[in-house]
């Protein structure tokens, strides 16, 4: 099976759903001529034309809007938002139109986007480069909200976004754009191709919506990640010696609550870690909703760990991102509890 | 029968990419000096031709012409030359240096140095500037010393922005200079508001604001020319049009069939297109328009012509979207050059003087890195505190990021020991 890395898997989504579906369209910041500032669109505008890959003026609220009003005329826009920490002029298209109009309209209309951003931090980028702001979109009832954190389900859910009838923000974190990222910088990067998950199809699959995976059962304890932080969450666990089901989310919403009922319930003890800052974070939702199912078969409370409660600094990138040692911490007193 | 026409989608192109030959064709030019200057309180009604023409003032001669001319005296040009010239060296080794891995991110301003130091040096220093992240020189022009901003761009211990923020995201509130936001645009109407408040509080301070005629698609600019215009606001507000953002023309901004400064004109505020390599055009509209502003008649929008001569930033590679020889062939020229061979034609600047100049400035920019590199650099010397992280969120810092920054000492310590452990 080829080896992709998480970009050229993107691409390769585009590629397939541009050439099966003549709806379809790409449009963002440098996406065209140039093949984008991270490259994942590179090629598509020489095999598919202008008029179906499309360089767009710098604003995020015009191209959220036009893509709203290409929707309801029949494309399928993709929409590439430059970095996650650029969304926020489109944020008032996203939350008060793109995620309202079927519901306003009876159905009658619809805008199928789906808007790709690149999220997360790890990559130097400072506060305006390295934000992760999955849960303020989780947030509003009418968008789908994922985070694939590996090649083979980025390909597999962008053509799954693509074909969704509902909008759907696309989170990419860009910190495993080239390989899993284990939490620990002085580390060599391990690229994609020595990973199982960077085997990914040539052709057109997809990857459901709404489904969590299991990367790696263990009945000690369970460690609910997504992103990049699956990564760190294995390594953690590995390093702790606790025998840990990791549950990649991979959508945020709608949530995959099977999945961690049976897991929490099996493990009765729960760990939730992302990047994204702690208070009012997604994790507080994951939480709350495990807690109310699960919490007779809970051993000990729920543990978070997260972003601190500031915004990303640049010069203390490290000691901001929640890497293997915070994560250990958490597991050790989670292992430890009652 | 002809087939009746049908809509199509329209997509800009420039006029040349990589292997293409250069072509400016479609920047119009006029000649030097040809231009009339209103009254600074002439009626934006009559002052249409400024947003469509190009205000110039240095000829193909080197000479100054026509009723533009600010008639600076030879010594005041030497001191733009000279902060031109220390933006540009300056500029060209914090390059170097983030090549070296000295420091993370650049971004320089090369070819446009005439926009940031013309104007600043025409304004007041009461003046509140909102400057973008190409807008080094006016840094230059309000002496912030060299060492204080290498030590921004290295997050060391000296850092302004107590390693917060990207390289060159500057601030300087003695200086009067606000904040850089990394998110594009977003000062255009807070320079407004600041204007607005000076109306409300009786000054004659003017606020003076920068964006890329990329970032003028995005919404700020419409908000802050609406609010501009409804409160006569005394604000400059200036689209540095340097033909590309990132890897896209400018016709991709709205370039193609009108000109940036014709906006103005559409909200009721003057616009005036003016060739932003021509230090002396570019010093006497900015002086025009702050006297418009001080004396109550409000606000104007400039178009600077020029051209971004270096890549986006040290990301970027421009050869995979321009021709590689486009600014040789750029029809403004160079600003710093020009100044100089204007100050050469008038017998007050020569090449050994420029020499001497360079050397001096040279000197000065490395004499600055050692003294910055003292407080730290990414890799080696003395480190910010990381409990900084915590500080300044709010004015007085809430029990959760307390809580937040004893679990970071904890974990610190934890990982210190171990090291200790490995190495004892
Ligand atoms: C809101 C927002 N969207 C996108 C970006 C990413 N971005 C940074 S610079 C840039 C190009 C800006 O071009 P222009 O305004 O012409 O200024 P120039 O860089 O040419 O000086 C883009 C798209 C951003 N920083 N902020």
């Amino acid at each position: 099976m080829p080896k992709m890395n998480m970009i050229q898997a993107l691409n390769s989504a585009m590629d397939i759903m541009l050439g099966r579906d003549p709806s379809v369209v790409v449009m963002g910041e440098d996406v065209g001529y140039f093949g984008g500032v991270f490259r994942t669109t590179d090629g598509l505008q020489r095999k598919y034309g202008e008029q179906r890959v499309l360089d767009t003026p710098i604003s995020e609220q015009g191209i959220v809007a036009a893509a709203i009003g290409m929707g309801v005329n029949g494309l399928r826009p993709v929409a590439e938002i430059q970095f996650a920490d650029y969304i926020y002029p489109g944020y008032d298209q996203i939350v008060s139109e793109l995620a309202r109009i079927r519901y306003r309209s009876a159905s009658e209309f619809h805008a199928p986007v789906t808007i790709r951003t690149p999220c997360g931090g790890g990559i130097r980028g400072g506060q305006t480069h390295s934000q992760s702001p999955e849960a303020i979109f989780a947030h509003v009832s009418g968008v789908k909200t994922v985070m694939p954190s590996n090649p083979y389900d980025a390909k597999g859910m962008l053509i799954a976004a693509i074909e969704d009838d509902d909008p759907v923000i696309f989170f990419e974190p860009k910190r495993v754009y080239n390989g899993p990222f284990d939490g620990n910088p002085d580390q060599p990067a391990v690229p994609w191709s020595a990973h199982p998950k960077g085997e990914v199809p040539e052709g057109y699959y997809t990857v459901p919506l709404g489904k969590a995976e299991i990367v790696r059962p263990g009945s000690a304890c369970t460690i609910v990640a997504y992103g990049t932080m699956v990564y760190v969450a294995e390594a953690a666990a590995r390093a702790q010696g606790v025998d840990a089901e990791i549950v990649d989310l991979r959508t945020i919403a709608p949530l995959d609550v099977d999945t961690l009922f049976t897991s929490v319930k099996k493990t009765g003890r729960c760990l939730i870690v992302h990047e994204a800052t702690r208070f009012g974070g997604f994790g507080g939702e994951l939480s709350a909703t495990i807690q109310e199912e699960c919490f007779w078969n809970l051993e000990a409370p729920i543990a978070r760990v997260a972003g601190w409660d500031t915004p990303y600094p640049h010069a203390f990138e490290w000691e901001y991102f929640p890497g293997q040692r915070r994560v250990g911490a958490a597991l050790k007193a989670l292992m430890e509890a009652a | 029968m002809a087939p009746r026409p049908r809509s199509r989608l329209h997509v800009p192109h420039p006029p040349a990419r990589p292997g293409d030959p250069v072509d400016f064709s479609y920047v119009r030019t006029s000649p030097a000096g040809e231009m009339p200057r209103p009254e600074v309180a002439a009626p934006v009604a009559t002052l249409a031709p400024l947003a469509n023409e190009l205000v110039r003032v240095l000829g193909d001669d080197h000479r100054a012409v026509g009723a533009w001319d600010p008639h600076l005296e030879p010594d005041v040009l030497q001191v733009g030359l000279r902060h031109m010239l220390l933006t540009r060296l300056f500029d060209e080794r914090m390059q170097r240096t983030q090549r070296q891995g000295k420091i993370s991110f650049y971004m320089r301003s090369l070819g446009e140095e005439a926009v940031s130091v013309a104007q600043a040096m025409a304004l007041r220093p009461g003046d509140m500037l909102f400057p973008s992240y190409r807008n080094q020189g006016i840094y230059m022009v309000r002496g912030r010393p060299l060492v204080d901003l290498m030590c921004q761009l290295l997050s060391n211990t000296r850092d302004m922005c107590k390693g917060r923020q990207l390289p060159v995201m500057y601030h300087w509130k003695d200086g009067n200079i606000f904040s850089i936001s990394g998110n594009l645009a977003t000062q255009f109407p807070q320079a407004v508001g600041w204007a607005m408040a000076a109306a409300i509080k009786g000054q004659d301070d003017v606020a003076c604001a920068w964006i890329g005629e990329g970032s003028s698609a995005e919404g700020d600019f419409h908000s802050a020319m609406i609010f501009a215009e409804v409160y006569n606001a005394p604000v400059i507000l200036n689209v540095v049009n340097n033909q590309w953002a990132i890897s896209t023309f400018q016709g991709f901004a709205g370039g193609e069939q009108a000109t940036f400064a014709a906006r103005g004109p559409g909200y009721g505020i003057p616009g005036i297109r003016v060739d932003g390599n021509d230090f002396l055009a570019v010093y006497a509209v900015t002086q025009w328009a702050a006297e418009r502003a001080r004396t109550g008649s409000g606000p104007t929008l400039i178009e600077h012509v020029t051209y971004r001569a270096a890549a986006h930033s040290t990301s970027d590679d421009p050869s995979r979207y321009r021709p590689k020889d486009e600014y040789e062939r750029w029809p403004l020229g160079d600003p710093v050059e020009r100044l100089k061979s204007h100050l050469v034609a008038l017998g007050e600047w020569s090449e050994e003087r420029h020499a001497a100049l360079a050397k001096e400035l040279e000197e000065h920019v490395t004499k600055s890195w050692k003294e910055a590199t003292k407080f730290g650099t990414l890799t080696e010397g003395p480190k910010l505190d990381p409990d900084l992280m915590f500080e300044d969120v709010y004015k007085e810092m809430p029990p959760h990021l307390e809580k937040q920054r004893a679990q970071l000492r904890a974990e610190l310590a934890a990982a210190a020991a171990e090291r200790g452990a490995e190495r004892g």
